[in-house]
């Protein structure tokens, strides 16, 4: 049996019945790692003997009976969030050698509910990328096509579930590194509402954008992994008192009577036609479950992408200044004093990406432009949320690709940034207003590459756009394909 | 509203090219805390500007009366009690990570000439 091909549901019900354990599916899971790992390079690290003594652990309790709900569920997190005892290194040099003292909260809330983690996924350094090629270890690679970028920044994690290295994983999205990704590889990438899970532990990129979230087989992994780590969190300032819903229960709920919004800002020049097309055909596939399709205009769209790259950047400019060689990572030998020790650390430690973000961002938000570039952005980051607030007024979800491309090929967009930057076009717009987005698949290139399609909701309606995500999954066979050379 | 093509620089009439500001990439790198190679300078002068004048596009926006928005979840901040936390790290754990570390205090160079 190959107990690696399953998704977290079917796994848990296979301990629940007894026909595998977790010693049993940890093992095999283990062995898999080692035999493509080293072509995907989606893990930075994997802790075996922790996950064989968890499993052991998780095999008693099982039998015991009344074991959590995630029990034995080996799971892969991005190397972004802190994890106690476990190198947490965020793609980068300057953290190398980082071992956290604490878990984050949503690493606790996932051992608290008998998860397994399993291992540090890569990601672009300090999540600033869309390809995970910015990896202080080295690119990712996408198990469709391996000269294909995974998509980032998240896109070890996408890259570990899509080629059946983990049955499910965390991410983080700051301007779509958990949906970008997932539609790259063909898997559901979800992003909650800004608020719905803890950024405890989270190693900050732009504060107010940030969102972790989770990658998975199904949609209904989706909503279980979001059952397990969303909640208040006193620790995070910006955690917000909402109660958290049964996801798992209202997936049925269905598609019937559901209003949906297609932006036509969405559908641009230069989009891939395959994609176009996959995303139309699944319109009429919701007209055919039921749905209301609805057409909707976000005005402010085409300014997406300058006014992120100036708010992340500046945030992510204050934000990374912690890293000065004092209190952890990495610290240049040379420099005699303080000041010059700090810029050798800095110049020694960052990356090129990350370099240029702190550039952007220091340049920003320094005396005279301030109000120019970071104040004007804070302006249409609002003209922008009141779009979304608009086009809810017509409808309850809002359809569109989730990026124009399909995978890339690795190292086409490296050496141009802003070239870079527009893969996140239609990602970026729900990190400006906080709202909660989920990519499914929704069909293949002529090349057999997948791609993706992301629902919008309002603000904390996750319910909606996981039901709606699991009607057409339930209509549609996307989600079961798998990447042929990792076939066995 | 006119739509941008994806993969389309699109120079204005931004603040940038209106008043022709160089930006001194060796200012904006000391206050960083940041140093570069004369030739790192040289690539990265020229993707910044490009990517400065891609973001000039918003000057073409009326924005008098929009309110600036700093957060997704206006009135969701808050600050806690100011009490005594009983989960801070020891002194020993403070410093595990440090590169240099001794005596239980982080170790840097001589900062009083």
């Amino acid at each position: 049996m190959k107990v690696y091909e399953l998704t977290i549901q079917e796994l848990a019900e296979l301990y629940r019945t007894g026909k595998t354990t977790a010693s049993e599916a940890v093992d095999q899971l283990l062995k898999r790692i080692d035999a493509l790992n080293p072509a995907l390079n989606a893990f930075i690290t994997v802790d075996k003997q922790y996950a064989f003594v968890q499993a052991e652990q998780a095999d008693k309790l099982m039998k015991k009976g009344n074991a959590p709900p995630l029990c034995g569920i080996p799971i892969a997190v991005k190397d972004i969030f802190a994890t106690k005892g476990m190198r947490t290194t965020c793609a980068s040099k300057m953290l190398e050698h980082f071992m956290p003292p604490y878990d984050a909260t949503v690493i606790k809330k996932l051992k608290s509910a008998g998860a397994i983690i399993i291992g540090k996924t890569n990601m672009d350094e300090f999540a600033m990328g869309s390809s995970t090629e910015t990896s202080y270890f080295g690119p990712a690679h996408n198990p469709w096509s391996l000269d294909t970028v995974p998509g980032g920044s998240s896109g070890g994690s996408a890259s570990a579930v899509a080629g059946d290295i983990a049955y499910g994983a965390l991410g983080t999205d700051t301007g779509g590194s958990i949906r970008q990704p997932a539609a790259l590889c063909g898997i559901a990438g979800l992003k909650p509402t800004y608020g719905r899970v803890s950024r405890y532990g989270m190693i900050a990129f732009a504060s107010s954008l940030d969102q972790g979230g989770t990658l998975t087989k199904t949609v209904y992994d989706s909503a279980l992994l979001l059952e397990t780590i969303s909640g208040f969190d006193p620790l995070d300032s910006t955690s917000a008192d909402v109660p958290v819903e049964p996801f798992t229960g209202i997936l049925s709920s269905g598609i019937d009577a559901v209003r949906i919004g297609v932006p036509r800002e969405y559908f641009i020049e230069g989009m891939d036609a395959d994609v176009q097309k996959a995303v139309n055909n699944a319109i009429d596939t919701m007209k055919k479950l039921g749905a209301k399709i609805v057409n909707i205009s976000l005005p402010h769209t085409q300014y997406a992408v300058a006014v992120y790259y100036i708010l992340a950047s500046s945030e992510a400019s204050s934000n990374l200044a912690r890293y000065d060689g004092v209190k952890y990572g990495y610290r240049s030998e040379s420099g005699s004093n303080l000041i010059d020790m700090y810029k050798s650390t800095r110049a020694q430690g960052f990356g090129k990406e990350v370099k240029r973000r702190i550039m952007l961002g220091t340049f920003a938000l320094s005396a005279g432009y301030y109000s120019a570039f970071y104040g004007k952005s804070q302006k249409v980051r609002r003209l922008i949320t009141e779009d979304f607030n608009n086009a809810f007024k017509q409808c309850d979800v809002i359809l569109a690709p989730t990026s124009p491309t399909p995978a890339f090929k690795l190292g086409s967009k490296l050496d141009d940034p802003l070239k870079m930057y527009l893969s996140d076009i239609f990602t970026i717009p729900l990190n400006l207003a906080g709202l909660p987005g989920i990519s499914i698949p929704c069909g293949f290139t002529t090349d057999n590459l997948p791609i993706g399609m992301q629902l919008i909701g309002k603000q904390f309606d996750e319910k909606t756009i996981l039901s709606t995500a699991y009607g057409y999954e339930q209509a549609t066979s996307w989600h079961t394909h798998k990447p042929e050379e990792f076939k066995s | 509203m006119k739509r941008a093509p994806l993969n389309s620089l699109k120079i204005n009439k931004g603040i940038i090219m209106k008043e022709k500001i160089t930006i001194d990439v060796k200012k904006v790198a000391a206050l960083a805390r940041l140093e570069f190679s004369d030739d790192e300078l040289k690539v990265f002068s020229s993707q910044f500007q490009a990517i400065l004048e891609y973001i000039s596009q918003i000057d073409e926006l009326e924005l008098d009366t929009v309110e600036p928005m700093a957060s997704p979840l206006p009135g969701h901040q808050r600050l806690r009690k100011d009490e005594r936390d009983e989960r801070g790290l020891s002194n020993q754990t403070a410093v595990d990570n440090a590169p240099k570390s001794r005596d239980g205090f982080f170790v840097v160079p001589k900062v009083i000439e």
